[in-house]
């Protein structure tokens, strides 16, 4: 007990400390971590080998990234990018394994070492380049959408890999039966499903090691579709049970079952986690509860995936590097060089411009976590020679830790030259986020909804009753399911990226702190408030509310106006009746805003009373002389009828 | 003409009237109540409809349409009409209603302004403070007008209106509005004549005479 709590101290300082700091220079967490991981690990020797059974379950947060790549990208637009995905990863790790491939041949290697050492490093790093792009704001770009197609693609070729690495230990068996290519598969895919989920457990829950090959296709369609199925039928009453129970943690228990359960059914049939996951979060990108998911993940995902960036650096052996590092900087040029190239001629081919085509190359330039993987596999099953791994791996470990010098390369460099270059092609990159979010979809947020969105603008609308949810669902409109004056559930929605926030729940207090934290978050966001009445409009004026509404003033004023009708005025003149007043209402409200102090009751604010009566006084004079002709009446000097001014001569009509 | 009169349909008359202050004007209220009076006459309070000037283009259209003489009864503001006949114009003239190749919706029916005026007639001259003539203010009314094919007559005009009680002059315009509203109804007034005079105020005998 003593010595996790020790470890955890560690790996808890080394990151409060190191990532800060990088961030702040501009350097990205990522960096941070994998310094962190350096100096705890090889550096100051604080950690051992425990950080390899770290590494394992770090990699977890692998799996929950991608749930949440999933979570934002509807069926439609990943439908969209399919020729990408399969063009441009198939061509990227084809090209890439045949160059690494010839290069180690060139260097002596046997030819099936050679091959699968050119498999391995063909894959790159989805943890560290999605991370680095997503905090740099990139993951929009053209060259980030080329990357994240890519990554999906390896993340998909992983599963055949590691079916057909084993067949080049064995080579007497190479073009016999496809019994034994099956079993193959389930081998090699039970141990793929280490990756992620944890190792032992995975080996031994296998429910496909002991099926014949033919009966495997069926048990993973079948294990799809549980996916798909379920997140499609039965994922929303399951939400909406847990919903109504009001519990916080609930919904927390019940995303993480979400997303360690497929993990787990995905490695029960020997199919990658990280796939499943990602398939998950694309069933449910267009659910109501997806922000909600996206709030709750967000966190662990955060925090494994820091963990797993500190092993790496950790991992790293300075003793292997310290023996070799001429020929192990060698090497690592040769693999980003060689890697660099076939993205950028790829990049060319798929008609990407000027920095994107840069993105591209660099930021997948590394080879990445399936790598370490790979490499375990391919010892075990005796493809590699057990004496090629310590450097193959640190070999992945460093150009991992390059990485975010890359981003820094392409950031300092590329994109600020084509910034000066070439102008914008705004209109491609597509805001997938809403512009305006609505908190709260009751009788007033609702109508600002439906306002907004007949007006055709792109909107997020947060409401936590999910009974309402469901019913605004039923009229075709989207509304999520979410506590609005949760931080994480704002984020989750784009409150960064929105251009416009409405605080639309019933609450005064959380009204109120609501528009603090959004003005905090967000200096530059136009805040539209609900105030339930003359102090709360204080109240959200101290705030930092731009536009301050009343809910209930306006439709108070028509009445009046309606009144007035009834009691048989001239329509024009109940108008212009009620105009004044809320002219009127609008100064007082001026002058008595300035008089007012947070905490203090008015009835002990003397200053605020006397303008009070004051302005009341001025109200019953108006309305009175009203009735009377002369120039200060305040309703109608403009159309008073001239003989009547005092000034006739110089009257016009 | 008169054999066939018992035969002709009556012109229906529409009275747009718009006074953003009514019971301000005497004068004003006077000849609201005449035209109200008048059987055969739609009388339309504008300030009345559309307090909020929101005006309704197709219950505009459909309601002129449904009319053969169209009259704006306002008080003259700064040379003009209230700010809601301006208004109503942007919205409710469209193209392909009242004018373009196949905006006919108005084509041959009767318009003019009557109005309540708070200067006297003689200003209304070149050599007067105002230095224009009525008609000659209201060029934008004529030629709206006659861009929507409308047959356009000089403007009916009470002057002075501050001064309403004096005397009987306002019961005497009034009369007289009355009688142009049913001579027009009944077919009784010389429309091409009508067309050539400045103004339509005491001219209604001139007019009728020949009928």
């Amino acid at each position: 007990m003593d010595g996790i709590l020790l470890s955890a101290t560690i790996y808890l300082v080394a990151a409060v400390i190191l990532v800060p700091i990088c961030s702040r220079l501009g350097l990205g967490s990522v960096l941070g971590y994998l310094i962190a991981g350096v100096l705890i690990g090889p550096v100051f020797g604080l950690v051992g080998s425990e950080t390899q059974d770290l590494q394992h379950i770090a990699e977890f947060g692998v799996v929950m990234m991608l749930f949440l790549i999933g979570l934002e990208l509807e069926p439609r637009a990943l439908w969209d990018m399919r020729m990408r995905l399969l063009g441009l990863g198939g061509l990227q790790v084809t090209l890439t394994a045949g160059l690494i491939a010839a290069g180690c041949m060139a260097m002596g290697l046997n030819w099936t070492f050679a091959v699968a050492i050119g498999l391995t490093f063909s894959l790159s790093s989805t943890a560290i380049v999605m991370q680095s792009l997503a905090e740099k704001g990139l993951d929009k770009a053209e060259g980030g959408r080329g990357s994240f197609s890519i990554l999906l693609f390896q993340d998909i070729a992983v599963i055949p890999m590691l079916a057909l690495l084993p067949l080049l230990a064995m080579p007497h068996l190479m073009g016999s039966g496809i019994e034994e290519a099956a079993h193959g598969v389930v081998d090699a895919a039970h141990a793929g499903g280490d990756h992620g989920a944890e190792a032992d457990h995975g080996a031994s829950l296998s429910i496909v090691d002991q099926l014949p090959g033919w009966a495997y296709g069926p048990v993973v369609l079948a294990a799809i579709g549980i996916v798909v199925g379920g997140g499609m039928y039965l994922t929303r009453p399951l939400f909406r049970f847990i919903a109504r129970s009001g519990l916080r943690e609930m919904f927390t228990a019940v995303a993480l079952f979400l997303v360690v359960g497929i993990a787990l059914l995905m490695t029960l049939v020997g199919l990658s986690p990280a796939l499943g996951t990602f398939l998950a979060g694309v069933v449910l990108a267009n659910s109501e509860y997806r922000h909600e998911l996206e709030a709750d993940i967000e966190p662990f995902r955060g925090l494994l995936m820091g963990l797993f960036f500190i092993t790496v650096g950790a991992g790293i052996q300075f003793a292997v590097f310290l023996a070799d590092w001429a020929l192990i900087l060698g090497l690592l040029a040769a693999l980003i060089a060689v890697k660099a190239i076939v993205l950028f001629v790829l990049a060319v081919i798929f008609k990407l411009r000027g920095k994107d085509r840069w993105l591209m190359a660099l930021s997948l330039a590394q080879a990445g976590e399936f790598g370490f993987v790979l490499l375990s596999f391919n010892v075990q099953n005796e493809v590699l020679p057990p004496d090629l791994q310590p450097i193959l791996s640190l070999l992945v470990a460093l150009s991992m830790l390059v990485t975010p010098l890359l981003f820094i390369l392409y950031e300092q460099v590329f994109h600020r030259k084509y910034a000066e270059t070439m102008p914008e092609r705004e209109a491609d990159e597509i805001d997938q986020r809403g512009t305006t979010i609505i908190a709260g979809h009751g009788r007033f947020g609702q109508i600002v909804h439906r306002v907004l969105r007949a007006a055709g603008y792109e909107i997020v609308v947060l409401e936590h009753k999910s009974e309402f949810v469901e019913n605004m669902t039923k009229f075709g409109v989207k509304t999520f399911y979410g506590d609005a004056t949760r931080p994480d559930l704002l984020h989750a929605a784009g409150l960064h990226e929105a251009k416009q926030f409405v605080a639309a729940i019933d609450d005064k207090d959380q009204i109120t702190e609501l528009v603090k934290h959004v003005r905090r978050e967000c200096p530059d966001i136009h805040i539209v408030a609900r105030a339930i009445d003359r102090h709360h409009v204080y109240q959200l004026y101290a705030a930092g509310a731009n536009d301050i509404i009343r809910e209930t003033f306006d439709s108070a004023v028509r009445a009046a106006r309606s009144a007035l009708e009834g009691l048989g005025e001239h329509p024009f003149e109940a108008e212009k009746a009620v105009r004044y007043f809320v002219r009127h209402d609008r100064e007082t409200l001026v002058k008595l805003a300035a008089a007012w102090r947070e905490g203090e009751s008015i009835w002990d604010n003397p200053e605020y009373l006397a303008i009070a009566r004051q302005q009341a006084d001025l109200m019953t004079e108006t309305m009175k002389t009203d009735r009377s002709a002369g120039r200060n009446n305040a309703l109608e000097r403009a159309w008073m009828p001239p003989d009547i001014r005092p000034e006739e001569e110089v009257d016009e009509d | 003409m008169s054999l066939l009169d018992d035969e002709i349909a009556p012109r229906r008359i529409l009275i747009l009237a718009a006074h953003p202050a009514p019971r301000r004007s005497v004068a004003g209220k006077a000849v609201r109540k005449a035209a109200r009076e008048v059987d055969g006459v739609t009388f339309a309070d504008l300030y009345a409809e559309y307090p909020r000037q929101d005006i309704n283009a197709d219950r505009e259209q459909e309601r002129a349409e449904a009319h053969d003489v169209i009259i704006f009864l306002h008080p003259f503001f700064w040379y003009s009409t209230p700010s809601i006949f301006k208004e109503w114009q942007d919205i409710v003239l469209e193209h392909g209603w009242a004018f373009g190749s196949s905006g006919k919706a108005l084509a041959g029916k009767i318009f003019f302004s009557a109005l309540t005026a708070g200067n006297p007639e003689e200003s209304y001259f070149a050599d007067g403070y105002n230095h224009f003539t009525l008609r000659q203010m209201l060029t934008p009314l004529e030629q709206t007008a006659d861009y929507c094919g409308m047959v356009y007559l000089p403007p009916f005009a009470f002057f002075r209106a501050g001064h309403a009680e004096e005397g009987n002059r306002l019961n005497e315009h009034v009369a007289e509005w009355k009688g142009l509203l049913m001579a027009l109804r009944d077919h009784k007034i010389d429309i091409e004549t009508a067309r050539q005079q400045p103004l339509l105020n005491g001219q209604l005998k001139m007019l009728t005479r020949e009928a």
